[in-house]
C-alpha cells in the first residue's frame, strides 16, 4: 500500500514541474553542501594524517610560544624564539637521538631574471644533521646530495620550485640568486604533495643567517628524533623538563611547546574540525529553509488538491491514508532534493580537488563515505516528510463534502 | 469483560442475519432495506445562523432498487445525497447501512464503509487527472489493500466492461467527457458495492453520450447492484423505479 502510495505521488509531480524543481532547488543547494563540505573535509583529515605520518610518529616537534597559542600554523608569529642553545639541552635529554635547529623565512628568489618569493628553509650542516634531515620525508632527496659545512654557497631546491615558480625546471649547477647572494643548486628533493615543501629552497643554516642578517641564534623550530625503545610522549615530556629548567619558567608559563607528532595531528585536526563544524553549520540551517519551501509547497498543493482529497476520500481513503499520501509527497520532494544535492554536492567535492590539484596540493584527496552518502539521502527524505506533516494533517483533516464542492 | 460479550454475540447475530438475508431469493430481496434514513435532520451553520437542510427525512432503499432522488436546488437533495452515501452524519436521526447504524461513526470508518459499500459516479466526473484511467479504477482497491496483481485484473476487466479496454492507459485529460464518465463508472464498480451512488451522472454531458451512460446503469440495476440517482431531470428520473421527490428539506 505504501508503495502504491509512493507510485501515485511521482504521478502527481507531473503536473507542477516548474513548482516541483525549485522546491527540490532549496533541499539539493543544503544537501550539496553539506555532502562537499563533509567529503572535502574528511579528505583533509586524511591528508593530515598523511602528511604526519611523513613527518615520522617517533619525531617530536619543538616550536616557539606556549600554550594554546602555539601551534604549527603560528610559528613566526609571537614574540618567543628557540636557539642553537635549545638544541643543545635537547640533545642531552634522555631518550633524545638526535635534534635539529630549523630556520624558517620568506625569500626572495632570482633565477634566470625573474624574482619569486617562496619558503626558504635552512638547518645544520654536520653530518649527522644531514643525514637526520634526509629522513624526514619532506627533506628526502631525489637527486644530488645536501651541502657539507664546508659548503657554504650551495642550496637545494625541490622538484617543482623551477616549474612553479620560473616556468623552466632548475637543473643541478645552476645557479639562484637569494637574497642578492648567488648560491649553486646541488640537489633536488623529492615530490611531497605539499605545494609549500614541493616549492621551498633549502640551504645551510649558516648561510640563512648570514643571508637574513641574523646575529642571534633564532630558530623557527626544532626536529627530535627519539632513541630507539622510548615512548615519543615520555621523550616530549623530559624535553619539556630540561627546556623548563632551562629557560627558568614554571610549569604553565612556557615559551616553547613540544608536541609529538600524534600532538600534532590532534591539534591540527582539533581545528580542522571547529572549521567543518561551522560551515556543515551553516549547510544544515540552508537545510532548514530548504523544508520550509517545501512545507510552503505542500501547503499550496494541498489548497490545490483540497477536490482531489475529496474524491479521494469519498472512494475510500481515510484520513491516515490521506495523511501517508501527502507525507509521502513531500518526503518524495525531499529525497529527489537529496539525490541531485548528493550528485552535486560530489561534483563540488571533485572540482575543489581538481583546483587543489592543479594549485600543487596533490595530498587532498577528497573522501566519499557510504555512510555520508546513505546518511544525506535518508536526512533529506526526514526532512521532506517533516516538512510535509502539517500540510498532510491538515489535507486529511478536510471534510469531503465540502472538499468535493471545492472549485478553484 | 460482559459487554464486550454481549457485544460479541450481538455483531454474531447480525452476522448470521446478513447470511440469510444474501440466501434469499431475488423477489424477496426487494424488501431487504439497504439504506435507512430515519427521521434524519441536518442543520449547517453559516456563522451565527442556522440553515436546517434536512427537516426530518425517512428514505428506506431496498436492495436491488433503482430509485431518483428529484428535487429543486435548495431542497436539500445534495445533503440527503450526503447522508445516503455515507459522505456526511446526521445532525438528528438515525442512518442505516445495511442494518448497521452509522450516524455515530468517525471519518475514517465512513471512509471504508464507503469504499467498501459504495460506488460513485460524480456530475464532473472527478477523476484524477494525473493519473491513468486504470489507476483510477485501481484507487478504490489501493484503499481497501486489494494486492496489485488482483487489481489490475479487476480495473482492466472493469474498463473493458465500459469499452475503454483500449484506453486504459490514457489520462482522464486525453479523454471525451462520456469516456471519462465511463471510468468513472468503472471505478465506482472497482470494490463490488452493493449501492452504485450517481449524482447528476449526465449533467456535465450531451443528451445521446447522457443517454449511453444511463444506460450502462441501467445495466448495472439489471445486474443486481442497488442504484440512487441524484438528478433534476426529468426524462432521466424516468429509467428509475421509484422518484423520491425533495422539497424544503421534506420528501414530498
Amino acid at each position: 500500500m505504501i508503495l502504491d502510495y509512493f507510485r501515485f505521488s511521482i504521478s502527481t509531480f507531473g503536473g507542477r514541474k516548474l513548482r516541483t524543481a525549485l522546491t527540490i532547488l532549496g533541499i539539493f543547494i543544503g544537501i550539496a553542501a553539506v555532502v562537499s563540505l563533509i567529503s572535502l573535509g574528511q579528505g583533509m583529515q586524511n591528508a593530515v594524517d598523511e602528511q604526519f605520518e611523513m613527518l615520522g610518529s617517533n619525531r617530536i616537534t619543538v616550536t616557539p610560544g606556549g600554550g594554546d597559542m602555539s601551534s604549527p600554523m603560528t610559528t613566526g608569529l609571537v614574540a618567543a624564539k628557540l636557539s642553537d642553545h635549545d638544541v643543545e639541552v635537547i640533545r642531552k635529554v634522555k631518550g633524545v637521538d638526535h635534534a635539529i635547529g630549523v630556520l624558517v623565512r620568506t625569500a626572495k628568489i632570482e633565477y634566470r631574471g625573474k624574482s619569486r618569493y617562496t619558503m626558504l628553509f635552512a638547518s645544520s650542516t654536520d653530518s649527522k644533521s644531514i643525514k637526520f634531515i634526509e629522513n624526514i620525508d619532506y627533506f628526502m632527496l631525489e637527486e644530488g646530495r645536501y651541502p657539507k659545512e664546508s659548503e657554504k654557497y650551495k642550496a637545494s631546491v625541490a622538484i617543482d620550485t623551477g616549474n612553479s615558480l620560473f616556468d623552466r625546471e632548475i637543473k643541478r649547477g645552476e645557479k639562484i640568486t637569494v637574497n642578492d647572494r648567488n648560491l649553486e643548486v646541488i640537489a633536488i628533493t623529492k615530490k611531497t604533495g605539499n605545494p609549500v615543501h614541493d616549492t621551498k629552497v633549502t640551504v645551510p643554516l649558516d648561510t640563512a643567517r648570514d643571508l637574513f642578517g641574523i646575529e642571534d641564534e633564532e630558530l623557527s623550530l626544532i626536529f627530535v628524533e627519539t632513541s630507539a625503545g622510548f615512548m615519543p610522549a615520555d621523550v616530549a615530556e623530559n624535553i619539556e623538563d630540561a627546556l623548563r629548567k632551562d629557560h627558568r619558567v614554571k610549569i604553565g608559563e612556557e615559551d616553547f611547546t613540544v608536541a609529538t607528532a600524534e600532538q600534532l595531528i590532534a591539534s591540527f585536526k582539533g581545528m580542522l574540525g571547529m572549521v567543518q563544524v561551522f560551515l556543515v553549520g551553516i549547510a544544515f540551517i540552508s537545510l532548514l529553509v530548504g523544508g520550509v519551501g517545501i512545507m510552503n509547497t505542500m501547503y499550496t498543493s494541498v489548497l490545490e488538491r483540497t477536490r482531489e482529497i475529496g474524491i479521494m476520500k469519498s472512494i475510500g481513503a481515510r484520513n491516515i491514508d490521506v495523511m501517508a499520501i501527502f507525507v509521502i509527497e513531500s518526503g518524495l520532494l525531499g529525497l529527489v532534493g537529496g539525490v541531485v544535492g548528493v550528485v552535486m554536492g560530489y561534483a563540488i567535492g571533485k572540482a575543489a580537488e581538481m583546483i587543489a590539484v592543479a594549485s600543487g596540493v596533490t595530498i587532498l584527496k577528497v573522501f566519499y563515505s557510504a555512510e555520508l552518502i546513505i546518511g544525506a539521502l535518508l536526512f533529506s527524505f526526514v526532512i521532506g516528510s517533516l516538512s510535509g506533516m502539517f500540510p498532510a494533517i491538515e489535507a486529511s483533516r478536510k471534510n469531503p463534502v465540502d472538499s468535493l464542492r471545492y472549485r478553484r | 469483560m460482559i459487554l464486550y460479550e454481549n457485544h460479541g454475540i450481538y455483531e454474531l447475530l447480525d452476522d448470521s442475519k446478513l447470511f440469510i438475508v444474501s440466501d434469499i431469493g431475488d423477489a424477496m430481496k426487494k424488501k431487504i432495506p439497504v439504506i435507512e434514513v430515519r427521521n434524519v435532520e441536518k442543520i449547517y451553520k453559516m456563522g451565527d445562523v442556522e440553515v436546517p437542510a434536512l427537516d426530518g427525512v425517512d428514505i428506506v432503499i431496498n436492495r436491488g432498487e433503482f430509485v431518483a432522488i428529484m428535487g429543486p436546488s435548495g431542497s436539500g437533495k445534495s445533503t440527503a445525497m450526503n447522508m445516503v452515501g455515507c459522505l456526511d452524519v446526521p445532525t438528528k436521526g438515525k442512518v442505516f447501512l445495511d442494518g448497521h447504524d452509522i450516524s455515530q461513526l468517525g471519518e475514517s470508518e465512513l471512509a471504508q464503509i464507503r469504499g467498501k459499500k459504495i460506488g460513485f459516479i460524480f456530475q464532473t466526473f472527478n477523476l484524477i487527472n494525473s493519473i491513468s484511467a486504470i489507476e483510477n479504477v485501481e484507487l478504490p482497491m489501493i484503499f481497501q489493500g486489494v494486492s496489485k496483481d488482483e487489481r489490475m485484473e479487476i480495473a482492466k476487466k472493469l474498463l473493458s466492461l465500459v469499452d475503454l479496454g483500449d484506453r486504459m492507459e490514457h489520462k482522464p485529460t486525453e479523454m471525451s467527457g462520456g469516456q471519462q464518465q465511463r471510468v468513472a463508472v468503472a471505478r465506482a464498480l472497482a470494490n463490488d458495492p452493493e449501492v452504485i451512488l450517481a449524482d447528476e451522472p449526465t449533467g456535465n454531458l450531451d443528451s445521446r453520450t447522457g443517454e449511453e451512460i444511463i444506460g450502462l446503469i441501467g445495466k448495472l440495476h439489471k445486474e443486481g447492484k442497488t442504484i440512487i440517482m441524484v438528478t433534476h431531470d426529468e426524462d432521466i428520473a424516468k429509467h428509475a423505479q421509484r422518484i423520491i421527490r425533495l422539497k424544503d428539506g421534506k420528501v414530498v
